[in-house]
């Protein structure tokens, strides 16, 4: 077997060349809470590893004009830890909060997070209710591709070869706007969403639903979109959310397993995205 | 095959080891420097035994590259007691008896210590929360959240 190589390249060009270069399998490391555990098991095999935390931008979170700006490869407890952020986003700082342990979480990135393609990634579903975009640069040069475009099945990505993410865009949130994550474990700590909901709302002074995203994780071989028109020009009243919940509940395809049979992922599915919906809007109001 | 060499800090020290790439962090700790404080329990981040810090952020050495500590600071449960002078946690563990095997308890003391130098007045549920990743098979935890409580206070100056 041919021996394992490590490059930690300091810029994207040449981080983009060994990728692109590389004979077997080459795999790109951020935090490396998934890949480790794969190489121990013997799941991914690379001939090389490249990690991407010395290229200057992979780290860190930054405004801009148009919102914020979050370095790929940047631990979650950093997320946490931004005031901005966390304000800004207050449900995909939930969603990247549940990501294992403390540990864990001073090592795992959003890129990772997605990049490993887990229908259960706690922090995707949030993210593509945000309208999320990822820069992905590679041998073709960059590219912009809504996060939702990233997963394609259970462990495959639409990225090519000798691409990776090197930072992710959250656009401005304005007005009464908010976000709000919440999952399903059998506990309360370090296990894996039996289904994750991420919504996002904004809201008109009046307090009327103007605009809705509502994601769903764990549910199906991708995160899934609910279709939530009907809640778009409600004030979130009961009809509203006994129509969400239908739509939830319509937009699940998952599998059975020890974590949850599909009759009980698709009921909990409604039930988390009524009450996600709930703390979304409740925190728009209040904005 | 030559070995990759890696130059990092240490409980304060300057330190140098020679390790493959596919060697964590753990394995060099272990085997190389033989700081056989930080365990390995799982191997794949669910048991918290080999919790260290990496440039001052609580992490699982078993999730850690030997390779990436170039150039690093990391800290052990080593460099947690002045000499042989116990850290107030150390003491407040003993006291409570906070550990029976004692396996998880270097990794336990380490997240403990990471959590008081970030929050030094944490609530009792914000401790679970934090250790939530560090399992014990034998104590039941209480014991240790009452040592973990108890040692923030003193750290806080509380009990004089």
């Amino acid at each position: 077997m041919p021996r394992l190589s490590y490059a930690a390249p300091a810029s994207v060009p040449d981080a983009v060349k060994l990728l692109a270069g590389a004979q077997g399998l080459a795999k790109v490391m951020s935090g490396g809470t998934d890949l480790l555990v794969q190489l121990r098991s013997g799941r991914a095999k690379p001939e090389l590893i490249v990690d991407t935390k010395k290229i200057p931008g992979m780290m860190g979170i930054r405004e801009t004009a148009d919102g914020w700006v979050i370095g790929a490869a940047t631990p979650s407890a950093e997320l946490s830890e931004h005031a901005g952020f966390s304000a800004a986003y207050p449900g995909v700082v939930e969603g990247t909060n549940l990501i294992g342990s403390t540990q864990v979480q001073g090592r795992a990135s959003l890129a990772g997070n997605l990049c490993n393609a887990s229908p259960a990634a706690d922090s995707v579903p949030a993210m593509i209710a945000a309208g999320a975009v990822a820069v992905v640069v590679g041998p073709t040069g960059q590219r912009s591709v809504p996060v939702a475009q990233i997963v394609t099945a259970p462990g495959r990505t639409s990225l090519a070869k000798g691409e990776f993410i090197f930072e992710f865009h959250f656009p401005k949130v304005s007005g009464k706007q908010a976000d709000a994550y919440l999952r399903f474990i059998p506990r309360t700590e370090m296990d894996i969403a039996v289904v994750g909901c991420g919504v996002n709302l904004t809201l008109d002074a009046a307090g009327v639903i103007t605009a809705a995203s509502v994601v769903l994780g764990a549910v199906a071989p991708t995160q899934v979109a609910v279709d939530a028109t009907s809640i778009v020009g409600s004030k979130l009243d009961d009809a509203a959310l006994a129509a969400l919940d239908t739509a939830a509940r319509a937009a699940c395809n998952p599998i059975n397993d020890k974590r949850g049979t599909i009759e009980f992922r698709t009921k909990v599915a409604g039930v988390l995205a009524r009450r996600a919906a709930k703390i979304a809007y409740d925190r728009a109001g209040a904005r | 095959m030559s070995k990759i060499h890696v130059t990092t800090t240490v409980n304060g020290e300057p330190a140098e080891f020679l390790c493959e790439v596919q060697d964590s962090l753990l394995d060099v700790l272990r085997d190389q420097l033989h700081l056989t404080g930080s365990k390995e329990g799982c191997g794949s981040g669910d048991c918290g035994a080999c919790s260290i810090t990496l440039d001052g952020r609580l992490v699982c050495s078993c999730l850690v590259l030997g390779v990436e500590a170039e150039g690093k600071t990391i800290g052990t449960i080593e460099g947690l007691a002045n000499g042989d002078e116990l850290h107030p946690l150390q003491r407040k563990f003993l006291e409570h008896a906070a550990l029976q095997c004692g396996f998880c308890t270097p990794g336990l003391l380490v997240a403990t210590k990471a959590l008081l130098d970030a929050n030094p007045n944490p609530t009792e549920t914000e401790a679970r929360y934090w250790l939530a990743g560090n399992l014990c098979r034998c104590t039941g935890y209480d014991k240790i959240i009452r040592a973990v409580m108890d040692a923030a206070a003193e750290m806080r100056g509380e009990h004089a």
